[in-house]
């Protein structure tokens, strides 16, 4: 058998696969929280069993799980302006993105491999570049071959919508049970501002007519998966002056035809990248003005706040990608499944995961209890498991916590530069990731220098390792205790 | 009356691929080829060239 390609070491969330195999097989029922369900309390228990593993449509979810992506269906049938097809860099991290484009046969043997090496791996989706129901021979041809090896892989696929409603019936006999539609208007008089043209029924259509046909083809498609229970997601990159005021519109069409959740996020533009928007200067969202307007669409859809807008060949725990562990030319012509990896990890998560959902309801239990009107928002390093486990200076992103009297919610993630690189810091480094944790009152981490702490006090920013390892919640109503002056809670491990 | 493909341009996407009626255009190394002899240029079939509609990158897709 080959060396592993990833050490499980790095993957697994808080301590080594084996470690945490351990801890299971020898905790049994002692735990105080046997018995407890691992499911939050606002949710359905119907949907929470299709969700659970999903780490895409379940915040709780991706703490543990992780999503592949695979490029194999390339031709597109909508021209969108944040997006240039000629665009390829292994360094880019962003939608349509990805550095070779897969054969089904090729993607098969990338998703074997992959599942061997990688125990949280629970979805496979098509998402870019192209379109998965336009290109639909190779989406089908790649599920047939990925569900026959991998019957418990999740199928999922992105789609700007178009040829959807041609694909609905095809996609439920595949057990295709998540879809994510693009839908950035529901106004052909916004959406020609947004595309140039669309190719639909053997001619390509272009300004309000194309949008109008494309937004006729999203509604529809949406009902017929709402129609089936098939779970929509729908993804809205938010334009500045462009969309971002009429997403409210779009999330109110959207609630109404069953979508399950909605993710706004933000246009990611650049010169650099050669996009009809990067090269007009059109710009993306800072990160207040985008979680104002997540903030004024709660109540309506679902949000969906962990996105990460990853490569379309990515494959990891989201916001970590191993993709270019998994190229091709490093992966054995002949790879065949084995399944020990996935569900022994399987066990020890759902021992953890109701764990967690204990710690997480008492500490949330806490700050209702405290009935303050203040709220604190706080920075987590975290390699995954839903703990405070990562180290300031290794972290490539912080997770963004807001905790107030309504309980802890999940609010975004900040992307960083990782401070410390072989053992040293770097000072500009620093001061980058001082300007992207703004507005942030405390950082929670695994450990962190005098040096970049004391830099952070003097920002107004304070930054502690005294919760390490503990429950991002534990955590953080531990600390919402301490700026109250009430008796925390005990940290539970 | 052929159309071609400018191979440095190209995105191998493939659309072109699937969309011809005339089973003209294949991947080719690099690169999707159009076959001049089979290219009809979509006479008969539709109203405009199938190919240079649904082709991403302008001036790609153009008459050979």
């Amino acid at each position: 058998m080959p060396a592993p390609i990833v050490s499980l070491e790095a993957l697994t969330s808080t301590t080594t696969f084996d470690q945490l195999l351990a801890t299971e097989k020898s905790a049994g029922c002692t735990s105080p929280s046997c018995g407890s369900s691992e499911k939050p309390d606002d949710l359905d228990p119907v949907v929470w069993e299709r969700i659970k593993d999903h780490p895409c449509f379940s915040e709780e979810a991706h703490h543990y799980f992780a999503r592949m992506h695979v490029a194999v269906a390339p031709a597109c049938n909508v021209q969108c302006n944040y997006c240039n097809r000629k665009y390829d860099c292994a360094n880019e991290s962003r939608p349509g993105v990805v550095s070779e484009k897969l054969t089904p046969d090729q993607a098969l043997r990338k998703v074997i491999a992959v599942a061997n090496e990688v125990p949280q791996l629970s979805v496979l989706g098509i998402a870019g570049p192209g379109d998965a129901c336009y290109d639909w021979k190779k989406t089908k041809a790649t599920f047939e071959r990925v569900a026959r090896e991998i019957p418990d892989v999740k199928l999922c696929i992105s789609t700007n919508g178009l040829a959807l409603p041609d694909r609905v019936a095809e996609l439920a006999d595949m057990n295709v049970d998540h879809v994510t539609i693009t839908i950035n208007m529901v106004d052909p008089e916004v959406g020609a501002k947004i595309y140039p043209w669309i190719f639909h029924g053997h001619r390509r259509y272009t300004g309000i007519e194309a949008a109008r046909i494309l937004h006729e083809r999203q509604m529809l498609g949406l009902e017929m998966l709402s129609a089936r229970g098939i779970l929509t997601k729908i993804n809205s990159v938010v334009i500045p002056a462009v969309n971002d005021e009429h997403l409210i519109e779009v999330n109110k069409w959207v609630k109404e035809r069953g979508a399950f959740l909605h993710n706004v996020m933000p246009l990611i533009s650049d010169p650099a990248h050669g996009t009809h928007y990067g090269l007009t200067g059109q710009r993306g969202p800072n990160a207040t003005e985008l979680k104002a307007l997540q903030d004024r669409l709660e109540g309506g859809a679902k949000l969906m706040r962990h996105c990460r807008q990853c490569r379309a060949d990515a494959v990891g725990l989201i916001g970590e990608d191993d993709g270019q562990e998994f190229t091709l030319d490093r992966i054995p012509t002949e790879v065949t499944y084995d399944a020990s990896k996935r569900e022994a990890y399987r066990e020890v998560v759902a021992h953890e995961r109701r764990d967690h959902m204990a710690a997480r309801s008492k500490a949330i239990g806490m700050l209702k209890a405290a009935g303050s009107g203040r709220s604190l928002l706080v920075a987590v390093a975290t390699k995954g498991g839903g703990r405070v486990n990562d180290h300031f200076g290794h972290a490539k992103e912080f997770q963004i916590y807001e905790a107030s009297p309504r309980g802890i919610t999940f609010v975004g993630h900040r992307k960083v530069e990782q401070y410390c690189l072989g053992g040293w810091g770097e000072k500009a480094t620093l001061a980058a990731i001082i300007a992207a944790l703004g507005g942030i009152d405390i950082v929670l981490c695994a450990k962190i220098g005098d040096c970049p702490k004391d830099q952070l006090a003097d920002a107004g920013i304070r930054a502690t390792d005294a919760y390490g390892h503990d429950y991002i919640e534990t955590a953080v109503s531990a600390l919402y205790a301490a700026e109250l002056g009430v008796q925390p809670l005990a940290a539970t491990a | 009356m052929s159309f071609k493909i400018i191979a440095s341009q190209c995105t191998q996407c493939g659309a072109c691929e699937f969309e011809c009626p005339s089973d003209a255009i294949e991947f080719k190394g690099e690169s999707y080829v159009i076959e001049r002899d089979k290219c009809t240029e979509c006479e008969g079939a539709f109203d405009t060239q199938q190919c240079a509609s649904v082709c991403p990158v302008p001036k790609t897709c153009v008459p050979a």
